[in-house]
């Protein structure tokens, strides 16, 4: 059986696409055969920060009517073995998601893969819900502001109420937080709120910090999930979320503030 | 909203019930008149409900009229009567009476200094105590009530967890939450104005006790990210640390 992930955050913006492409490829590379599902259907982003935005011919909605066969939706990645995409539709809504059609494929899927990466759309509606209503792990993706870490805190209301884990009492999904879009520098000056101070919030297990970096918009205008960028620190820690994620201890890197060498001050940099 | 001009609230009143056993009015006079008059503090308009349920004949309207006023003469305050739910006699609108529900209630006889009189069998007097105090079992949450989620409890609240804002915990009792308590806790929802509010970090949006409530802005000035209680002492809700 596959381990299904949702990647949500209730708010929009703060980062679930290009956390869902990051963790996902990070399975990927840690050799679990993994597939990311875009569930933001009319609103196709996925495909973009993947780079594959040219190779998508039949998508989730067409497989859950059965318009098309899994096989010819899933999109391989050229990059990363062990990879698959299955994009979201443009043309349609969140309607033509359907609670039987989304455990149909998930089903399937959950024959051939390890890992069922979902990127869930932003808000508490239908979309979002049927995003995590299947899933046994959240990663609740929040930015370190208070009004995303309010609607973190909805979403969490909302896994514990309404998965399918709850209503069957199953279990309960594992819920995991990461912090996107964090710099140490502002909150250092009081701008921003500190991971500690999000922690406390929403009570759950900090599986990582990425912190705010020019790396992130290169990598999503390039269609590569940044976690291929190794120099950069958000891949960086991208890949220790998907070590930690996985089990395994990492230290949390990147949210002190850096102090500035003697040329950057001279240099004002 | 009109919450200056009126209140509507439950109340529980102890009553005395006079079970009929025959229809001969004039011992049930006489009877009832010498009990009377062993403690006549205690019938002095003592709301009565007459209940019929247990006389040997039918009775009728003209009967059942004659033993209210009958009993109006000896001061007391009939307020209801009582019959088996089978046996409703048709002239239940014709009374100007309520009828009233038979409650499963215990029953307590009264102990008069001196010897009940045992020459009359007709008549019983006994105290109903209508006070029914079914105590509610404790709801317990261990997880963190999150924004957007509204957690209801009919007797007393316990939360081991915090309470996010944008949550509201309700109770009939009291509350009390063992974390923080950002969102929004009433206490006493039914009106109930002893009931308290207790928890480990006060950071409340809103805090009420039997409709009297206080917003963060209030709470902030007395006490604010600390253990605190929050009782109502003559109508005002008082914010205590604990």
């Amino acid at each position: 059986m596959a381990k299904i992930i949702v990647v949500t955050s209730g708010k929009g913006g703060v980062g679930k696409t290009t956390s869902s492409a990051a963790i996902g490829t990070g399975l990927a590379l840690k050799g679990h055969k993994t597939v990311i599902i875009d569930f933001d259907v009319g609103l196709r982003n996925l495909d973009l920060i993947m780079g594959c935005e040219r190779r998508v011919v039949y998508d989730f909605v067409n497989v859950i009517n059965k318009e098309a066969t899994l096989s010819q939706a899933l999109i391989k990645d050229k990059r990363t073995k062990d990879l698959f995409l299955l994009p979201a539709s443009q043309t349609r809504d969140k309607d033509a998601l359907t609670t039987e059609g989304v455990e149909a494929v998930l089903n399937e899927l959950s024959k051939d893969f390890e890992y069922i990466v979902c990127d869930s759309p932003a808000g508490i509606e239908k979309g979002a819900q049927m995003a995590l209503y299947f899933a046994d792990v959240a990663i609740v993706t929040t930015n370190p502001e208070v009004s995303s870490v309010r609607d973190s805190d909805r979403i969490l209301g909302i896994l514990q109420s309404k998965s399918r884990r709850a209503e069957q009492g199953l279990p309960p999904i594992e819920e995991h937080l990461l912090v996107t879009r964090y710099n140490p520098d502002r909150v250092s000056e009081g701008e921003m709120l500190s991971v500690a101070d999000v922690e406390e919030i929403l009570a759950i297990p900090l599986l990582g910090v990425i912190p705010e970096s020019e790396a992130v918009l290169k990598a999503s205008n390039q269609g590569t999930p940044v976690i291929l960028d190794g120099q950069a620190e958000a891949g960086q820690a991208y890949s220790d979320a998907v070590d930690r994620l996985l089990g395994e201890e990492r230290p949390l890197r990147f949210t002190d503030v850096q102090k500035k060498g003697f040329f950057k001050r001279l240099l004002g940099g | 909203m009109s919450d200056n001009d009126f209140r509507l609230k439950g109340s529980v009143v102890t009553t005395v019930v006079l079970e009929v056993k025959t229809p001969n009015l004039e011992q049930i006079k006489l009877g009832l008149k010498e009990k009377i008059a062993q403690v006549p503090q205690f019938f002095n308009q003592a709301p009565l409900i007459i209940d019929i349920n247990q006389c040997s004949e039918p009775v009728s309207l003209d009967l059942f009229q004659t033993l209210v006023a009958g009993c109006r003469e000896l001061g007391l305050a009939v307020i209801g009567w009582r019959t088996s739910e089978g046996e409703i006699p048709s002239w239940r609108f014709d009374c100007e009476l309520p009828l009233l529900p038979n409650a499963n209630s215990r029953q307590i006889n009264i102990k008069s200094e001196t010897p009940a009189p045992a020459k009359d069998p007709h008549v019983v007097i006994k105290t109903v105590v209508e006070e029914r105090e079914v105590s509610q079992p404790t709801k317990l949450i261990t997880k963190p009530v999150r924004s957007g989620q509204q957690v209801y409890a009919p007797g007393d609240l316990v939360v081991v967890s915090q309470v996010s804002a944008g949550a509201e915990v309700l109770a009939e009792g009291n509350i009390h939450i063992y974390g923080a308590l950002r969102g929004r806790a009433l206490a006493g929802v039914k009106g109930d104005t002893s009931a308290r509010i207790f928890c480990k970090n006060m950071e409340a949006e809103l805090v009420a006790i039997a409709g009297n409530f206080m917003l963060s802005d209030a709470l902030q000035k007395i006490i604010w990210k600390d253990a605190a209680q929050v009782l109502l002492v003559d109508e005002a809700l008082e914010i205590a640390s604990l």
